[in-house]
């Protein structure tokens, strides 16, 4: 999907680089503030100080010294947990993204490849797994598992599979067809080492690709699991609950909203140019 | 294409048949007794035991699915435990609300999806198709969960136009026998209400219809182009059509085919993200029913509101392969 096309391909693959930098410089930094959350944090994310309820941002008149982002309606530092929140949505986007792509990847691949049985039966899966609606899915697998990181690492992992499933397959199916399978086949290779050294290398760039969309995906469920109250505790800092907060009072303090979107928002919109800038540069017909 | 369609009905039935297997099955490993919750404190354990049986919660998990197969069969979805209302009557009650919320949704998304494609064909090449493809990047990157959030804040605090939350002002007087308000108060010529409806649903229908409506952009975009270099229309070109009818009328008819096709598969995820979208907004349909349910442990209604979507969803894809077998000459025989 190549976004730009304006003129020529070097146009292209200038604006491709870009995005992928500023892309990636963002992540890095989320990164980074993820990591180091605990020692560059001005505050303590979950102190409270009811007579510090709802202080505006810096740059606005009332605002409290110390509290830049100012604070929710239970005195608590927005700027503070926005890092603290971070250490969530990089977690969930690492862990349950490679978890995902290695069980989707895995089941796509015996799909297309093997065929037969195996095949008849990971398609009617996916057929039923997207029948299902997503969020609903991954909510009523909360309630089940109970709230907790690993609960929404496992939800997001048994339903988004089927992304990387359907697309390997399709992938693994084109190139069974190739001669060189056929070669190696030929030189004495078992089906499942065809499988897993010569097919597999050479899906990997598309695995990489919805890898990084499928980080972004992960960071956006959490986000929904906390809005509707279901993600971790309460008290531990994420984006989607303070998103949450924010949205119930809106109409009295913007900046509880505002800021934690404006990251969530940066965060999603990197992991998905990252992720098209990476299809465009191992999309042959581009380079 | 008898046979295929046949053979695509068995698949439809065998994925409904998987789904209502894996809800049941899920749900009953919820943990936290529904019945526990349904009691006043003090009640004995035969009132728990009691009602554990007038749910067939007592029964064994095969035993339970036929009950409620058999039951299913006869148009009985079971009873809320929170509602104490036949399932049925309560998901059929909203799901107008959900319906017209999609519907809606995915005209939008058709009318700025079109006129981003239609508007990015006539300036192709300059900086307006530029811009064109630079939104179109950033309104399928970011999901609707998001756009609705940032909605809210423009539309609903910054610049205070439309309703944020509810399906119409709770002090107004409905006189509707059906649950469809918005069509329903066109039909009685009650504008009035119709507005009120409109600015209520009007936000999330649009947070639900952007990342569509890029998607529609890009592929009609696309196909347009493709077709602008086609031998009849430079024809009509030499016959000293201008621009704007060429694209119209002789580009667009055969470029639209595609993107039908993609719209119907993409509808399914737009109906998806009603649940989340209604919860955002409050609105009273049945995605927001479906979160309530989950969190009062109210099994028989998550059970009837999941098959439900998974019934839309099937046949939403069901309609879409038959109509593209019926539209694509290529695939009438044999399919």
């Amino acid at each position: 999907m190549a976004v730009e096309g304006i003129d020529g391909r070097g146009r292209v693959r200038r604006r491709a680089g870009m995005r992928l930098w500023l892309s990636g410089l963002w992540l890095a930094l989320v990164a980074l503030v993820a990591l180091l959350a605990p020692w560059i944090a001005p505050k303590d994310p979950l102190m409270q100080d009811l007579f510090l309820g709802r202080m505006p941002p810096f740059w606005t008149p009332g605002a409290e010294p110390g509290f830049w982002l100012g604070t929710d309606s239970l005195g608590r530092d927005v700027l503070s947990r926005i890092i603290h929140g971070a250490r969530v949505a990089m977690t969930v986007a690492l862990v349950a993204g490679t978890i995902t792509a290695l069980i989707g990847a895995t089941l796509g691949l015996m799909a297309g490849f093997l065929r037969g049985w195996v095949d008849l039966v990971i398609s009617r899966m996916i057929d039923i797994w997207m029948a299902f609606p997503p969020v609903l899915f991954s909510i009523l697998l909360i309630a089940v598992l109970g709230p907790g990181l690993t609960s929404i690492i496992i939800a997001i992992v048994v339903i988004d599979w089927t992304r990387f499933a359907r697309v390997v397959r399709a992938e693994a199916m084109a190139q069974g067809a190739m001669d060189y399978v056929a070669s190696a086949r030929v030189a004495g290779r078992g089906r499942i080492g065809t499988m897993l050294v010569e097919i597999g290398p050479n899906v990997l760039p598309t695995i990489a690709v919805l890898l990084t969309l499928e980080m972004g995906i992960a960071v956006i469920v959490e986000a929904i699991l906390s809005f509707v109250n279901l993600s971790i505790s309460t008290d531990d800092p994420t984006w989607g609950g303070m998103i949450a907060e924010g949205r119930a009072s809106v109409h009295q303090a913007w900046w509880v909203l505002v800021f934690p979107l404006v990251t969530l928002f940066l965060t999603v919109l990197a992991f998905s140019q990252l992720g098209e800038g990476l299809k465009d540069r191992f999309d042959p017909v581009l380079r | 294409m008898l046979r295929a369609v046949v053979l695509r009905l068995v698949t439809t039935a065998i994925t409904l048949i998987g789904v209502a297997v894996i809800v049941f099955v899920v749900i009953r490993v919820v943990p936290g007794n529904p019945i526990a919750l349904m009691l006043p404190p003090g009640a004995t354990e035969e009132d728990v035991a009691r009602l554990t049986a007038l749910y067939g919660l007592d029964k064994s998990l095969p035993a339970q699915f036929l009950i409620w197969v058999q039951g299913v069969v006869q148009g009985d979805f079971g009873t809320s435990i929170t509602a104490r209302q036949p399932v049925l009557d309560l998901v059929l009650g909203r799901l107008p609300a959900t319906l017209e919320l999609s519907v809606m949704a995915l005209v939008i998304a058709c009318l700025l999806g079109g006129v981003a494609a239609l508007t990015g064909t006539r300036r192709r090449d300059t900086k307006v198709e530029g811009a064109i493809d630079v939104a179109n990047g950033m309104a399928l990157s970011v999901p609707d969960f998001l756009w609705g959030l940032i909605l809210i804040l423009a539309f609903g605090v910054l610049i205070p136009v439309f309703h944020i939350s509810g399906r119409v002002t709770p002090s107004l007087d409905l006189p509707f026998a059906t649950n469809f308000y918005l069509f329903e108060s066109l039909l009685r010529l009650r504008f009035d209400l119709w507005a009120d409806i409109v600015s209520h649903m009007f936000l999330p229908a649009l947070a639900l219809a952007i990342p569509l409506a890029a998607i529609i952009g890009q592929l009609l975009k696309q196909s347009l182009k493709e077709t602008m270099h086609l031998d009849y229309v430079t024809l009509s070109r030499t016959k000293g059509y201008g621009e704007n009818h060429v694209i119209l009328r002789e580009a667009l008819p055969n470029a639209v085919l595609p993107t039908l096709t993609l719209v119907g598969v993409q509808f399914t995820f737009l109906i998806g993200g009603t649940v989340i979208i209604e919860r955002l907004f409050s609105y009273e349909g049945l995605g927001n029913m479906a979160i309530d349910a989950v969190i009062n442990r109210d099994l028989p209604l998550i059970q009837g509101i999941v098959i439900l979507f998974a019934v839309i969803f099937t046949a939403v894809n069901l309609i879409v392969d038959l109509t593209y077998a019926a539209l694509n000459p290529r695939l009438r025989h044999g399919g």
